[in-house]
This record gives C-alpha cells, sequence and structure tokens, in this order.
C-alpha cells in the first residue's frame, strides 16, 4: 500500500524539482517537504562554480577577437585571389596558362576555428546547465534558477555569447537571495542592456546627444515596467516609461574594439546620460547618474505590484495555469513581509498546503519533460541532443520568442504532444537496450503510475514502444 | 558600436513561424457556388505601417521622417499606390496584385487597444476582445465554431490545424486543433500513436484531443503529398536567406492545404520579428528584408493555389503600430495606428482605404503616434461575413464582443 508519504515525494520530484532518479522517491519519501527545504540549505546551491567556464563579458570579447580575425582573413583571401586571376590573365595574354592560381585557396581553417569558438562558449553553456540539473537530487533551486531566468530573459539571438554567463552571473548568485539584488544584477548586465537596445540609447540632452544624431530607446525601460516588476496595466504610464528610458541612459556597455582587456563589461557613461532629475511613478529622482538608474529599480522592487506580480508568476509556474488565490495571497504577503526575500518566498511556496493538491494539472514545459526522461533512465545527458530536442519542440535554450519569455500555460504547448512523441520514441529507440521500462515506471513514477498506464507499458510490443508510452504517459507530462 | 551581432531576430522566427487551419467548407458559401479560403498572418511585434505604405502625397511627410522617408524618387524608389500611398519597394509582388485588382491596404487602421505593450496588443488582437484580459479563445476559432453552431458545417467533421510548436491564440479554442510540425524526426510507429491515444482516452481527455488532432493531419500531409522541412543543425548562424525560405516555406505548405479539393479552407500563420527599435531599415535595412520575405511568401501563396487563388483572401494584421517619427537609435518605438493588408483574388482590390488622420503634430495620437481612423475589426468582419458568411450578429456579439460600432466593412469582395 502506498502511503501518502510516497505520493508527496513523487509529486515532489516532478513538481518542485526536475523528477525523479533512480531511488530519490524512496531517498526521500520518510519527508518530502523536508527534503526540499534541506536543499536550499546546501552551501553552493543554485550556483555553478566552473573554471572552464568563461564570464559572459570574455566571452563576447573572445568571439569579437575571433570575427576579427575571420574577418581579416578573409580580406587576405580575397587579395590572394585577386593576385592570381591577375598573374592568370597576365599569363595568358603571353599565351601561356601556366599561371594556374596558387593563391585561391586561402584556407578556410581559420574561418572554421572561428565559428568553432563562438560555438564551444554556447555549447559549454549548455553542458554545464545540463550537468547542474542532472546532478541536482530533487532539483527545485534549478527550477527556481530556470523560472528567474526566463522571468528576467534574454535572447542568444541578440546576445549569442553572453546569455549562459548571463545566467551564472546575474541570476543564479541571487536565486535564494533577494529580489531587488537579482533586478539591479538583471538591469546592469551587459547581456540586458544589448537584449533591450539600451546600450545604445542616449539622452536627447545629454552631451553625446546634443553632439549626434541618435538619442532615445525606450524597450528597456518599458519591459522592466510592464515585465520585470510591476506588470501590465499596473497603472505607469507612458510619461513613466519615458522618463524612466530617461534615467537609464549612460547604461552600457565597454566597446570589445576599443578596449580588448574590458570589451563588453558594464560601464555607467556619463556622457550619454540624460541630466537634470526625473518623475516616475509620481516621485522624483535626482541626477545622480548610474544611482539614480539604482533608486528607481530599488522603489520599483518594493512596489506591492511587483509583489503580486512575481508571487502570482510563481504561483502559476509551480502549481497550476489558475493557482488558487490563496497561494498567491500568501506568497505575495511573504514577499511585501520580508522585502522580496527570494528563499523565504520558495519556502512559503513549499509549505502551503495549497501547492500540494494531488491533482497533477501542469502540463510540463519542453524543457522540463525532455530533462525528466533523461533523469528517469539515469544515463548522462548529451548536450547537442538536449538542446535540439528542446529548440523542436519550440523551446529553444536561451531564445525565447520575446522579452516575455516562453508561455507558461497549456494552451501554448499542448499541441506539441505529436513531436513530443517522436522524441520520446527517438531517445527510447537509442536506450531501449540498456533500461528497463518497468524500472523507469518504479523510478520515475511509483506510487502515482495509474493502472492503465502501467498497464500499457506492460502489453507494450516492445522495449522502445514501452519507454515510449512511459514518458508519455499524462504522469509523466504533468506534475 | 561593432562589439556584437546587432538585432537579427531571424532564428526566433524560424522558430515561432505557425500554420493553422480548419478543414471544412462554409455551407452557406458553398450553397452560393464558391469554394472561399481565407488565410489570417500575423506579423508579432508590430509592424511600422508608415514604412511599409508611405503617405507620399502628405506635404509633412518627409519632414516627419527625414531621410528615412520612402519617396517615389527615392533610392530605391517607392511603387506608387494612387495619388498619395506608395508601396515600399521590397513588395514588388504586392504591387503587381495591387494593379491587378488583387490587393486592398487599409491605412491608419487599429484594433481598440490603446496602450503600448506587445502582449496585450496581441492578446486583443487575436483574441477579438476590446479590452486585454484573460482568454483562452481567439477570434478565428470563435467564427469557425460559430459556423458550426449555426448547423452549416458537421461538428464532429471540423478540424483546425497548428503548425509550430505554439499554438497562437487567433486560433485557440472549441473548434479542434490538427498540429504539423515543420521539421523533421522520423515519427512513432502508428501502432505506438494508436497505443498512447488510447492511453489519453482513457486518463487524459485535453491530451487525447490534442494528440488526435495531430493524427488526422499527418495523414492529410500524406495523402497531400505535403513535405516537411528537414531538420537544421541547432546553432548555424541564420541569415536572411533562411528567413525568406522558411517564411515561404510555411506560406506555401499552407497554401498548399488550403489548396487542396478536400483540404482545410481556413488558416493562420505568424512572424515575429517586427519590432524595430533600431535601425530599422524601411529602405534596403531590416524592415526591407523582413517585407521582401513577406512579399515573396504571398507571391507563393498565389502560385501555390492556383486556380483556388481566385477564391482566396489573405488577410496581414500586426498588434499596433510604431511611433510616426524616427526614434533616437534610427528605428520607432511602439505606437499606434499602423496597415493592414488583403490579398487574393476574390478581393475588389486596388484600392487604399483609409481615412487620412494627417501627419501634423496635432493630428498624431498622443504627439506621437499614427492615429487610427478604422478600426480593424471592421474589416475582419468584413471579410468574414462577405467571404465566409459568418452570420453579422456572431460577429457583434460572440466573435468581436461588444464591437457593434465597428460594423462589418462593405464592398471588399469582388
Amino acid at each position: 500500500m502506498v502511503n501518502d508519504s510516497t505520493r508527496d515525494a513523487a509529486l515532489a520530484l516532478h513538481r518542485f524539482g526536475l523528477g525523479p532518479r533512480p531511488g530519490t522517491i524512496a531517498a526521500i519519501a520518510s519527508d518530502p517537504r523536508g527534503a526540499l527545504l534541506a536543499e536550499l540549505e546546501r552551501p553552493g546551491i543554485g550556483r555553478i562554480d566552473n573554471p572552464e567556464l568563461l564570464t559572459s563579458a570574455q566571452a563576447a570579447r573572445a568571439a569579437f577577437e575571433a570575427r576579427a580575425a575571420r574577418q581579416a582573413q578573409q580580406i587576405v583571401a580575397q587579395r590572394a585571389q585577386k593576385e592570381a586571376e591577375r598573374l592568370k590573365a597576365d599569363s595568358q595574354k603571353m599565351g601561356d596558362d601556366a599561371g594556374q592560381s596558387t593563391a585561391t585557396s586561402a584556407p578556410p581553417a581559420q574561418a572554421e576555428q572561428a565559428l568553432t569558438i563562438e560555438r564551444q562558449i554556447i555549447l559549454k553553456e549548455i553542458k554545464a546547465k545540463l550537468d547542474a540539473a542532472l546532478a541536482a537530487e530533487i532539483g527545485f533551486a534549478e527550477r527556481l534558477v530556470w523560472f528567474w531566468s526566463n522571468h528576467f530573459c534574454v535572447s542568444a539571438e541578440k546576445v549569442p555569447n553572453m546569455a549562459g554567463g548571463y545566467e551564472r552571473e546575474a541570476i543564479r548568485p541571487h536565486v535564494l537571495g533577494r529580489y531587488v539584488d537579482m533586478l539591479l544584477a538583471v538591469e546592469g548586465h551587459p547581456a540586458m542592456l544589448v537584449y533591450l537596445d539600451n546600450f545604445i540609447s542616449i539622452g536627447p540632452n545629454s552631451v553625446a546627444g546634443i553632439n549626434r544624431t541618435r538619442g532615445l530607446n525606450e524597450n528597456l525601460a518599458r519591459e522592466i515596467l510592464e515585465l520585470h516588476t510591476l506588470g501590465v496595466r499596473t497603472g505607469y504610464s507612458q510619461d513613466d516609461v519615458l522618463s524612466f528610458a530617461k534615467v537609464l541612459t549612460g547604461w552600457t556597455i565597454i566597446s570589445a574594439n576599443d578596449n580588448p582587456e574590458h570589451g563588453a563589461e558594464f560601464i555607467f557613461n556619463r556622457r550619454l546620460h540624460e541630466p537634470g532629475p526625473q518623475r516616475v511613478m509620481d516621485r522624483t529622482y535626482a541626477d545622480t547618474g548610474v544611482e539614480q538608474g539604482r533608486a528607481v529599480l530599488k522603489e520599483l522592487a518594493r512596489h506591492p505590484a511587483a509583489a503580486t506580480h512575481v508571487a502570482t508568476k510563481l504561483a502559476r509556474h509551480f502549481v497550476a495555469d489558475e493557482p488558487l488565490p490563496a497561494l498567491v495571497e500568501k506568497l505575495d504577503k511573504i514577499f511585501r513581509d520580508t522585502d522580496g526575500d527570494l528563499k523565504e518566498i520558495a519556502k512559503g511556496l513549499i509549505t502551503a498546503p495549497e501547492a500540494w493538491t494531488p491533482v497533477q494539472s501542469k502540463l510540463k514545459r519542453p524543457s522540463e519533460w525532455v530533462l525528466a526522461m533523461v533523469r528517469a533512465t539515469g544515463l548522462r545527458g548529451d548536450p547537442e541532443r538536449f538542446a535540439r530536442g528542446q529548440a523542436l519542440l519550440g523551446e529553444p535554450m536561451w531564445r525565447p520568442p520575446s522579452p516575455k519569455g516562453f508561455a507558461d500555460d497549456e494552451g501554448a504547448w499542448i499541441d506539441t504532444m505529436g513531436p513530443r512523441l517522436d522524441i520520446a520514441n527517438n531517445f527510447a529507440e537509442r536506450v531501449a537496450e540498456r533500461i528497463d521500462p518497468n524500472g523507469v515506471v518504479e523510478t520515475a513514477l511509483g506510487p502515482i503510475a495509474s493502472a492503465e498506464t502501467r498497464a500499457a507499458v506492460a502489453r507494450a510490443e516492445s522495449r522502445q514502444q514501452a519507454l515510449a508510452l512511459a514518458f508519455m504517459s499524462p504522469e509523466f507530462q504533468r506534475r | 558600436m561593432a562589439l556584437l551581432h546587432l538585432p537579427t531576430r531571424r532564428e526566433m522566427l524560424v522558430g515561432t513561424g505557425s500554420l493553422f487551419a480548419w478543414a471544412h467548407t462554409p455551407k452557406l458559401a458553398r450553397a452560393e457556388g464558391r469554394d472561399p479560403r481565407v488565410l489570417v498572418i500575423v506579423l508579432r511585434g508590430a509592424l511600422d505601417g508608415l514604412g511599409m505604405v508611405a503617405p507620399v502625397g502628405d506635404p509633412d511627410w518627409v519632414s516627419l521622417r527625414g531621410d528615412r522617408a520612402l519617396v517615389l524618387d527615392g533610392k530605391p524608389a517607392a511603387l506608387p499606390l494612387d495619388s498619395f500611398f506608395a508601396l515600399n519597394p521590397a513588395m514588388p509582388n504586392l504591387h503587381r496584385l495591387y494593379q491587378a485588382q488583387q490587393a486592398i491596404i487599409v491605412h491608419a487602421t487599429a484594433t481598440p487597444y490603446r496602450e503600448r505593450s506587445h502582449f496585450d496588443g496581441q492578446d486583443v488582437l487575436e483574441s477579438g476582445l476590446a479590452k486585454p484580459g484573460t482568454t483562452d479563445s481567439g477570434w478565428l476559432n470563435r467564427a469557425l465554431s460559430s459556423l458550426a453552431a449555426d448547423g452549416r458545417v458537421d461538428p464532429q467533421g471540423s478540424r483546425a490545424f497548428a503548425v509550430g510548436p505554439v499554438t497562437p491564440l487567433v486560433v485557440r479554442g472549441t473548434a479542434p486543433i490538427m498540429s504539423w510540425s515543420p521539421q523533421r524526426l522520423l515519427p512513432a510507429s502508428d501502432d505506438t500513436q494508436m497505443r498512447l491515444l488510447d492511453l489519453y482516452r482513457h486518463t487524459d481527455a485535453k491530451l487525447a484531443r490534442a494528440f488526435e488532432g495531430r493524427r488526422d493531419l499527418a495523414t492529410l500531409a500524406r495523402t497531400g503529398g505535403i513535405e516537411t522541412m528537414p531538420l537544421r543543425e541547432g546553432e548555424a548562424q541564420p541569415n536572411i536567406g533562411r528567413i525568406r525560405e522558411y517564411v515561404g516555406n510555411v506560406a506555401s505548405t499552407a497554401a498548399k492545404y488550403l489548396a487542396q479539393p478536400n483540404g482545410p479552407r481556413v488558416g493562420a500563420a505568424s512572424f515575429v520579428g517586427w519590432d524595430t527599435h533600431i535601425n530599422e531599415g524601411a529602405a534596403g535595412g531590416q524592415l526591407a528584408a523582413l517585407l521582401g520575405a513577406l512579399d515573396e511568401a504571398i507571391a507563393a501563396i498565389e502560385k501555390t493555389m492556383a486556380d483556388a487563388w481566385s477564391e482566396t483572401v489573405i488577410a496581414v494584421v500586426t498588434e499596433f503600430g510604431r511611433t510616426a517619427r524616427i526614434n533616437g537609435t534610427d528605428g520607432t518605438d511602439h505606437g499606434t495606428a499602423t496597415v493592414a493588408v488583403l490579398a487574393g483574388g476574390a478581393l475588389k482590390g486596388g484600392r487604399v482605404i483609409a481615412d487620412w488622420p494627417g501627419l501634423r503634430p496635432a493630428d498624431l495620437h498622443e504627439g506621437r503616434d499614427l492615429k487610427p481612423t478604422i478600426d480593424l475589426r471592421a474589416v475582419l468582419k468584413g471579410v468574414l461575413r462577405d467571404h465566409l458568411r459568418v452570420d453579422e450578429v456572431a460577429l457583434a456579439t460572440s466573435i468581436f464582443p461588444r464591437s457593434e460600432d465597428a460594423k462589418p466593412m462593405a464592398g471588399l469582395l469582388a
């Protein structure tokens, strides 16, 4: 007979973690809530300390240098080719075709290598993230990282070399810290300043604004208000967006072209900064340079609308598309009482009875589902396959479709069930020789496996089919 | 600053193209001896209408946009539409269709939404509601449901399909959805699919419904000879050629489905990448490249539809427009009114429909945006009523709730 605690252990691993690994349901069955809370206390939890990884600025510089070298190489090759053509033309004039090209084959090797540097950067980042997710016993802290990384998303489409470093530098250190510190880290991070165009935004009355033709860009200011802090329709106006955009002028990055040592790092450039006080959301902020922006961000982090926005998104993400108002209110109150202490909010989520409803109503996002599949087998994941699988299912890693991040409701994802089966089938084909389907059912579902799922797996015509059905079962798709 | 790759949303566009359709014929239209097709294309990110269709006859136009203004003697030269408007030179196919009376431009149009959030704006555009708010269905899906509810179409047989991993709101709703993924992966066997469907039918009705649709579409693809796109390797650098190929592929796949004698009749596709905050490039840059891709997609649909083109209407819509002036970074910020495009052989085309609001500072909405003078819902309602024969009361109540004042625009169809 299955006791409630074993059921809760399975539920905890799916709902708050990254899915069970062999043995984890039993390992936390005596006290699932305690195990979740204990994970948050582990030293270094949520961080990735890997000396092989470049910082985002180092990565951006390395890619820049590689691109510059590649460009030079191409020019040299073009010159050589022109020279060869000239020689050939000359020799043909002389009735001699011996001057066949000697230099047209300027090696593509250099270009290949330059591409490889960029590709290496992203692959190492993907591998580091995958390793962290596979190594976690439960994965609650990792799930919080994924949540906040999506809330404050950037896109590798625009910052291809910084997206992974951004998550390690701006998100992970604060995932159990204070919301305001994460907000300050995120909005001042070069990846965000580039992603939302602020790095080229110039105050119209700044020294640079007067001297040059370029000027204000309100993209970052708007998305901070709408997506990162208060939420849409919470009372800010177009004028607030504009004033805030002016406040943020000067928040930019150092050019890698001009500075090989510090390129792509944050800098506050007063020459670009709109001078004078600004009024944002009924408060006036004196022009204190970079502190003016930090002051606005701190005020936004304290705003009740930010607490409600974050509480609602967290409850929706972890528990249900339409979370119980009581749960949202609880998290909202903790946020306000603790000045946005994210660890306390995470604990509040775990200790709230409303978060433990036995119904698995939430459809996993593709990233969660693909990773749970790998964890259930106990195998090591292949970063490239992992990334490709997620991309096929519409959630390419660090490439959200918009600054709003990936959708977090069932309607957006339910039509991926067909491609999910193809992926499950493909994965099952590769691992079927090594993995016992009944073992996977016990490992990954155990007490929450339905009789129908057990029967379908037991009656499957092959191990591959049995595995695919287990991975596709509603109990494995939902959490 | 040559530090990083500057805005290329191409990969995102590749990842989010989508397509949907409904697999039956509106009975009422059929009874008139017609077999109408509708394809809705949503441009996400807010299209700069002034960058696509320039009011070259407006005396304030050039002073507003300066050397970024498209003009008839520019390089490249804008394509004249009438004495007042000219089309972006990146769109020769749309120009050709316009001259052949097969395209209509609606200018200074907008949904009822007046704020500047992309996401709320897209919700209003796709939900058909007067305001942003929680909703789980889109106007196109409800229009189809209304046809079924009136008994004009067998509800059991009605099917819609979505292409692309994420289902856009405009097609969500009670009319069933079928999905098709534009990438190739060896599919699970029919037997595995049947077993899974059986499991879902006994345990999870929502998953069962979602999965059933996918199977039906796969069958349609097999019988219709529709190829899927090859899967691309992960991080290869995308380029404008790939956008064109992808947009063209989604568009002509849609057209292949719609052209089949027993295929669907109503579809939708969506493309992202129109949020041109920096270096907009209406003439020869980013926006020109996107418009060129759209133009080729329209031409691909025309070609693929063949004879069925004469019964087709394509509607191209976006959530809102962009600022009338160029911003500080040679782009445009979020605005209000923009253009909508109708194209297809069923139209009474060759017209720009506009109640031109003017471009002087006092004419602009909140002193910064093109002022909306035509409700986009009126245009969409006109197409739905006169082409698909969707009931006018349903249009004003359930499909576009509280839209009585936006009467269906008459005379769009030939």
